[in-house]
């Protein structure tokens, strides 16, 4: 049975994000001399991308959603079929 | 000037530090007043996975190749956001099959196949080893450096120590020593250790402080914070270039792959297992620890940049080793304390690893290595032996001091060559090998034990050919020319660039060319190839794992004597602990009553059977359970006829829900139905009490006028009482209808059934409503068919209808208005027709005007005449003729009531010969 409630999928969604914007081509895009703030482009981008999808993953496991405890969702998942 | 009584002193502290710290988990755990189960703890201990490696070759790679240091933590902070998904359900499953190991996971998810555990359990301990030579020679090397305070020294001086001169020498045996007490300190049917994860999660908080701390001391105290050390870093070339990525080509594939890998290692280390996995206590702490993990990993890695380009702005041309600038950044600066945290801050790196890795390891070469081919090896002797709780520990013990010697050996004679990155990453590759089995395993049930152990044997060999054979060949033990030219001079079969492919760096290359092998190897041989029936029960089992309880394990189906079973627990679990689950499970299952209550001959269900080997699964593993276990049952196979069984129940429960489904809403609707039925009936009563009182508030009123006058003209007397017997008709009429529908309703009416002529029915029904229609002036037109048969059926009936159908087009049509009445043949049936010109009907009235109670309230003429309850009786009156009624209206252009009765069954045309009388 897939898992389809929404604190999944939305993590599933981070999880693509993460991986298209730490990876070619939107990488080469910021692999520059350039200094922002004195700071190279790249080390500010990988960061800034970093924590920004750590805030996103707090903000999507802690969502409303919480799950029954297994029995009962179980139980449910059972009786939906 | 730290003497180095006090560095030796400041490790022996730390160590004992740990024990301590691991005494008391141990001992709160015993309690029950667990310290580790909160999301904290959990995603410190998650933190083993930076090791010695980030704490000093984080820097060393930032130094010679910029941000390639990256990767290795990027890939985890993805996974982590698809922990949810993945390490949620990996836990679940681990937990209700009682894995103990990674190993034990993949062999339990194939069958539970002792091959595809042993397999397991070699290529980890192969692909480990090294990682853990690595962390003793980090703290072998941290140690001497450190020593020598406040001189640096050069690479090249540590060869020359002897081994009982040196220290990783006795930390590994320290360690194993930790190892030993707190990893094996019994037998768990869960193999949990929570002293052992409070320790390594101390260990991990330490680290971070340490390196955090040297950060800040390097950029605040050597230099004047950031942006004066990048404006530093720019101002040197080489520098310089490590602050992007180059455009060499490959680079972006290497990225990338680096990432992937590190994504695999995360999930598939055997102490990342452990601690993510085995050692967790609650699956719900994955919902900090999925950002948390990340956010430490940010944070151990914002420093690492900052202190590769002091180091080298400070040491060049020194030829001082950038995997050391951590220690000897502070030591040129002469700070001793920072110096000393430093190296302790390393040192709870590299322990931290070793500890949960020989713990981990140790479990998988007991549980899925030597027990099974023991338990093989002397069948009969071992399985008649007392106690084999002794032997199981003996063998952990053995295990933990056997890989770390071997360790120890491999970083003596081998490791030196390494920078400690390149060896993290070779082991990396190795365990990410798992991955297709593993990942696979928990998503396709396709995927069986010969899919697996072909991917897994053809990745590892890639593996070796790709990467260890190189690397042999670089120390010396075989030739070079291997690398150069190939072997036996053959160009596509360089290690270092297969069938020609040269954009990769080697890591890359390699995890490219064995994941491509396994994968393809585990797909193509699992499609191609005959599943057996355990493999399929244990693939639905954790494929499904959401759907199915714990308790789900009807597919086992053996038999065994109780004392047998009983006797098989109390050897691996001793006689107390082996009571205590017989109670536990006569508590669960009070039917069957206590297994060993009802004397010595009493035969266990296959629940019990597979109760009793979780439990030893959960300490010898799976594999091995299964040969024990099957040892004492008569395991009868699951048939073919009993799959078709097991499926047709499924089925048969598949149905029961939908019919279920489909009575509830019909109750749904039928409860619906009755409310909208009461709520009618409320209405009725409403204006049935209202039509009653009109009349008797008239009569009434009339009555007392002649009562109280008795002088009263005669002509008005005459009208009084007209109008008094017309309201009393006009209630008798009312009361009538009322018991009339009732009777229709509950079936109690008794119907005369004779022979009718459904022209003289409209011609009495037109007599009888002459009066009506006179009073209101309308032209009523009459068109009969003189050729409609003698039907059967109730004259008065009959009759009523017509009234009602009448009355009610008079009461609807203007004065002066037109009705017409026409009879007629139809194909079928005869119809009667009542056409009038009045107001006319709405569509969404045409279709309720036939139920009960039913008055249509139309704008600007209030509620007409009548209590709505004439149509309903028709209509009930003509469905008792098994006819059908209708209308057909619009608003101001009239209405046609017509209803039709069946033909008597010998006169229909289309019956053309009739049978002869």
């Amino acid at each position: 049975m897939p898992e389809t409630r929404p604190k999944t999928r939305r993590l599933s969604a981070l999880f693509l994000l993460g991986c298209l914007l730490f990876n070619y081509p939107i990488l080469s895009l910021f692999n520059r001399e350039i200094f922002p703030f004195g700071i190279p482009l790249l080390y500010l981008y990988l960061f800034s991308v970093w924590l920004l999808l750590i805030l996103l993953t707090a903000l999507g496991a802690h969502s409303k959603t919480s799950s029954p405890p297994p029995e009962i969702s179980d139980i449910s998942k059972r009786s939906r079929k | 000037m730290i003497e180095e009584g006090v560095v030796l002193f400041a490790s022996i502290s730390y160590i004992g530090l740990l024990f301590g710290v691991a005494y008391i988990g141990d001992r709160r755990a015993d309690e029950g007043r667990s310290i580790i189960s909160n999301p904290y703890i959990y995603t410190l201990s998650l933190a083993v996975y930076c090791t010695a490696w980030t704490y000093y070759g984080s820097v060393g790679r930032a130094a010679g190749s910029g941000p390639g240091f990256l990767p290795v933590y990027i890939g985890p902070t993805l996974v982590a956001t698809l922990g949810w998904l993945l390490l949620r359900k990996i836990i679940r499953i681990s937990k209700i099959h009682r894995i103990t190991s990674i190993a034990d996971f993949i062999a339990s998810r194939y069958g539970k196949s002792t091959v595809v555990g042993g397999v397991v359990t070699v290529m980890a301990v192969i692909g480990i080893i090294p990682y853990i030579a690595l962390q003793l020679k980090a703290v072998s090397v941290s140690f001497l450096i450190v020593r020598e305070y406040p001189n640096l020294v050069k690479p090249g001086y540590f060869t020359t120590v002897p081994i009982f001169q040196d220290t990783s020498f006795y930390a590994a045996l320290l360690l194993a020593l930790f190892a030993i007490i707190f990893g094996t300190r019994h037998l768990e049917a869960t193999e949990r250790h929570e002293g052992l994860v409070a320790a390594i999660a101390f260990e991990s908080l330490v680290k971070l402080i340490a390196f955090t701390a040297v950060g800040i001391f390097v950029v605040y105290s050597i230099h004047d914070g950031f942006s004066d050390l990048m404006t530093e870093f720019r101002k040197t070339p080489k520098i310089q270039s490590l602050l992007e990525l180059g455009h060499a080509p490959g680079t972006y594939a290497d990225w990338g792959i680096s990432i992937f890998l590190s994504m695999l290692a995360f999930l598939l280390l055997p102490r990342q297992f452990h601690i993510a996995v085995v050692e967790n206590v609650d699956e719900d702490h994955l919902n900090r620890a999925v950002w948390l993990f990340p956010l430490y990993l940010l944070a151990i890695n914002i420093f690492v940049l900052p202190i590769a380009g002091a180091g080298l702005l400070r040491f060049s041309g020194m030829g001082i080793e950038a995997d050391t600038f951590v220690l000897t950044l502070p030591i040129s600066e002469e700070q001793g304390i920072i110096t000393l945290l430093v190296y302790i801050g390393g040192m709870s790196a590299a322990t931290g690893m070793v500890i949960v890795e020989t713990v981990a390891l140790s479990t998988m070469i007991s549980n899925d290595l030597v027990m099974p081919v023991l338990l093989r090896l002397h069948f009969l002797r071992l399985l008649h032996r007392g106690e084999l709780k002794g032997l199981l520990l003996f063998i952990r013990r053995a295990s933990i001091i056997l890989v770390l010697l071997c360790a120890y050996t491999y970083f003596r004679f081998i490791g030196e060559f390494y920078e400690l990155v390149s060896i993290g990453l070779v082991s990396f590759t190795a365990v990410a090998q798992f991955g297709p089995s593993l990942i696979g395993g928990i998503f396709w049930k396709g995927g069986n034990r010969k899919g697996a152990l072909c991917g897994l044997i053809s990745g590892f060999l890639l593996w070796g050919y790709t990467l260890v054979v190189p690397s042999m060949a670089q120390t010396g033990l075989i030739p070079d020319h291997i690398i150069t030219h190939g072997p036996w001079d053959i160009g596509w079969l360089k290690p270092y660039a297969l069938f020609g492919l040269t954009d990769f760096n080697p890591i890359s290359h390699a995890v490219f060319w064995s994941l491509l092998v396994n994968l393809s190897a585990y797909i193509g041989v699992s499609l191609f190839t005959r599943t057996d029936t355990l493999e399929h029960t244990q693939a639905t089992l954790f494929v499904d794992v959401f759907r199915y309880s714990e308790d789900t394990s009807p597919l086992w189906r053996g038999t065994a004597s109780v004392p047998d079973l009983h006797s098989l627990l109390e050897r691996f679990l001793g006689s107390a602990r082996a009571e205590e689950a017989f109670s536990l499970y006569a508590q669960r299952h009070p039917a069957a009553g206590h297994p060993l209550e009802a004397g010595e001959e009493k035969t266990a269900d296959s629940g019990l059977v597979d109760y009793a080997e979780k439990l030893l699964a959960g300490v010898i593993g799976s594999a091995s359970a299964r040969v024990m276990v099957a040892s004492v049952v008569k395991e009868e196979p699951l048939g073919m006829a009993e799959v078709m069984h097991i499926l047709d129940e499924t089925r048969q429960v598949i149905a029961y829900s939908r019919e279920l489904e489909r009575t509830t809403e019909e109750l749904v609707a039928a409860n619906e139905r009755l409310k909208e039925l009461d709520r009618l009936k409320d209405e009725f009563i409403s204006t049935v009490t209202h039509e009653l009182r009109t009349p008797l508030t008239s009569i009434r009123a009339l009555a007392e006028i002649l009562h109280d006058t008795p002088d009263l003209d005669l002509s008005q007397k005459e009208e009084f009482t007209e109008i008094i017997i017309k309201e009393t008709d006009r209630l008798t009429r009312l009361i009538t209808q009322v018991l009339d529908i009732q009777k229709i309703e509950s079936g109690r009416i008794e119907w005369q059934i004779t022979d009718v002529d459904l022209n003289s029915v409209v011609k009495d029904a037109v007599l009888t409503t002459r009066q009506l229609i006179e009073e209101k002036k309308l032209h009523l037109d009459v068109n009969l068919s003189e050729t409609i048969p003698i039907i059967k059926g109730d004259q008065d009936r009959l009759i009523q209808v017509m009234v009602n159908l009448i009355s009610n087009a008079v009461k609807f049509c203007d004065p002066g208005g037109k009705i017409e009445i026409r009879t007629e043949m139809k194909p079928q049936s005869i119809g009667v027709s009542i056409i009038d010109d009045g107001i006319g009907i709405s569509t969404e009235n045409q279709k309720i005007i036939f139920e009960k109670f039913q008055q249509i309230k139309e704008a600007g003429r209030g509620r007409p005449p009548g209590s709505g309850l004439g149509l309903a009786i028709t209509k009930r009156i003509i469905d008792f003729h098994r006819g059908t009624v209708q209308v057909r209206s619009r608003p101001d252009e009239g209405s046609t009531f017509t209803f039709f009765l069946p033909l008597p069954a010998q006169t229909r045309p289309d019956n053309e010969k009739p049978e002869a009388p």
